[in-house]
């Protein structure tokens, strides 16, 4: 999916993106943790009285259909995307280095058999597989999860995979052999350390996908289920309402964008800092 | 070149069995009776039995796995609970809508992607460039659907320039094509702006400066060839973003198509439907790479023996 060459104007830009990418997932860390004691008022408190209230001192982002503060809900909501996005990177990380290297560094039958798995899973487009594995588990944020954490793991474990095979034939990794270090030993101590920079790398822009699934998902109706205060899930509700109510639209996707562009910042800053060969 | 064709395209046949297995295994894995969740609460036994019977269920796993492989080969797309049937029908009225957007979202990323990716290059480092640079970033943080809600806004409810949804003419499917090709156009100026820069480096770039070739000529004659190369090869690669991209956008349209028709299928628990176009994109998928691959072969005739 991505290309190694000249991605960012500039090599100077790459620690200004990395430090941006890293202030707006920071901030967005902070609100999932602290969202819902900040938060003016509670994610589902109706006032029908209020309701569809364009943006106002009580109301900054205005209210919806029921009259709940869409400030609070896009500020509360942002515990949804983020633990879907962190614990489903999260684990196709771990899944997919296992499968990554065992793929790269084993040989044999088991090694291709893997390798080829793994390419087989990668011709599904990633978000119709999201959306068949969703639908077979069924809706809610661990459907999402499980969903996005499987679509994940190929990409995962083929770059690891192309990492390993380069790795593999280092000096150092035939002198550790030589001299009686285990497999895992090797695995360990020398692969999996020098195949880091590109796992975290493809975490980060991996998070930014994972925000953009969890939200078009919850739009079509397959993820976080309402009431609960998901910005995708938002976005399909407040479509309903998009002539009288353009906020409610505005808002959410706002919410989403800003922290997409986060991760992306991150994963190109990262890029630049430890790969110098794309810089 | 007949028989590299022929090669590729046998080649691809173990590929799509894999595929299409892997894809049979996964709704295995539907959880409880897939016949009670499909006929919905309201059913009595006796129609749950007939309806396990119909869609073959009651019959053993390497048989259903049997039937459902021969069944893609006779276009025969297994037992549809919202057709009573083969979907097959169904599926070919909606696939010129999909085929419709993706193709315009294609041409769109084309006609503005590459420009935009070349403009930034010819201008490095000035005002264009920086320009191009932020919105290609911005353009790749912002979800699909979202900027196709932000468009039916402004064009449609506020200008009442753009019909906001359905299929009626050329008309309708601007908004669609633009909100799916977004992300596209992005990726490709992103691109198309790296290569070109690497390519204005390279010695051939002088020689032609050097023998007195004005700078226009040599990006037009000889730059923009090598740019295209791998800027279309990569616009072929990306077809998969755009089917699994068409989904949320023909929903979001109400684009009569075959994304649409999947989440409609999601919904009401046609799990037969939804494997079927499953595999009908990603086989999509599959053929469109297989074209990019036998056409970036017969552009470069040094591949050909590899």
């Amino acid at each position: 999916m991505s290309i190694a060459i000249d991605l960012t104007p500039a090599r100077a830009a790459g620690s200004f993106y990395l430090r941006i990418g890293g202030a707006i997932v920071g901030f967005y860390t902070v609100l999932a943790v602290i969202g819902s004691i900040i938060a003016p008022y509670g994610a589902n408190d109706q006032d029908l009285l209020s309701a569809l209230d364009p943006p106002s001192l009580a109301h900054l982002f205005g209210t919806d259909a029921l009259g709940r503060d869409m400030l609070s809900r896009v500020i509360i909501g942002t515990r949804f995307t983020l633990t879907a996005t962190l614990v489903s990177v999260a684990a196709a990380l771990i899944a997919g280095v296992a499968l990554g290297i065992a793929a790269g560094y084993l040989e044999g039958r088991i090694a291709a058999a893997i390798a080829g798995f793994i390419d087989l899973l990668l011709t599904i487009p990633s978000l119709v597989l999201v959306i068949a594995i969703a639908s077979v588990i069924g809706a809610g944020l661990f459907g999402l999860i499980l969903a996005i954490s499987i679509t994940f793991v190929p990409p995962m474990a083929r770059l690891v995979r192309g990492r390993v095979l380069e790795l593999k034939s280092e000096d150092y990794v035939e002198a550790a052999r030589a001299i009686g270090t285990s497999d895992l030993g090797i695995m360990r101590r020398h692969i999996l350390p020098n195949a880091f920079t590109v796992i975290v790398v493809e975490a980060s822009l991996a998070a930014g996908q994972a925000v953009l699934i969890a939200a078009a998902l919850g739009f079509l109706g397959l993820g976080v289920q309402p009431p609960a205060p998901e910005w995708g899930t938002m976005l399909g509700a407040g479509r309903e309402y998009m002539q009288r109510a353009p906020y409610l639209v505005l808002c959410p996707g706002i919410a989403i964008s800003l922290l997409i562009l986060g991760f992306n910042l991150l994963g190109d800053g990262l890029r630049d800092r430890f790969d110098p060969r794309t810089g | 070149m007949l028989r590299f064709i022929a090669v590729r395209v046998f080649r691809i046949v173990p590929i799509v069995a894999g595929v299409v297995t892997i894809i049979f295994l996964i709704f295995q894995l539907v959880p409880g009776d897939p016949a009670v969740l499909m006929a919905g609460p309201m059913a009595t036994e006796e129609q749950i039995a007939t309806l396990r019977h119909a869609i073959g269920l009651d019959q053993p796993i390497y048989l259903q796995y049997w039937d459902h492989l021969a069944g893609l080969f006779t276009g025969n797309f297994g037992y549809s609970l919202t057709y009573k049937g083969s979907p097959l029908g169904e599926i070919l009225l909606r696939l010129p809508a999909t085929l419709a957007l993706a193709a315009t979202a294609i041409a769109l990323t084309i006609c503005l992607g590459i420009p935009a990716g070349v403009l930034a290059a010819l201008n490095r480092d000035h005002a264009a460039d920086y320009a191009i640079s932020f919105s290609v970033v911005a353009l790749l943080a912002m979800p699909n659907f979202w900027l196709g809600l932000v468009m039916i806004s402004v064009f449609s409810v506020d200008l009442g320039w753009l019909p906001s949804f359905g299929f009626a003419g050329w008309r309708s499917v601007i908004m669609p094509a633009l909100a799916l090709a977004a992300r596209l156009i992005a990726l490709i100026a992103r691109l198309t702006r790296g290569v070109m820069i690497e390519e204005l480096r390279k010695d051939y770039v002088r020689t032609a400066r050097a023998k007195g070739l004005p700078f226009h000529t040599v990006v037009v004659r000889h730059v923009l060839r090598n740019v295209l190369i791998p800027t279309l090869t990569v616009i072929g690669l990306q077809t998969g973003y755009l089917l699994g991209g068409s989904i949320v956008i023909e929903r979001l349209f109400a684009w009569p198509g075959i994304g649409d028709l999947l989440i409609n299928a999601v919904g009401l628990r046609d799990y037969n439907l939804i494997q079927a176009i499953t595999v009908l994109f990603t086989v999509g998928f599959l053929l469109v790479n297989l074209v990019v691959d036998i056409l970036y072969v017969a552009a470069n005739p040094r591949l050909r023996h590899a």
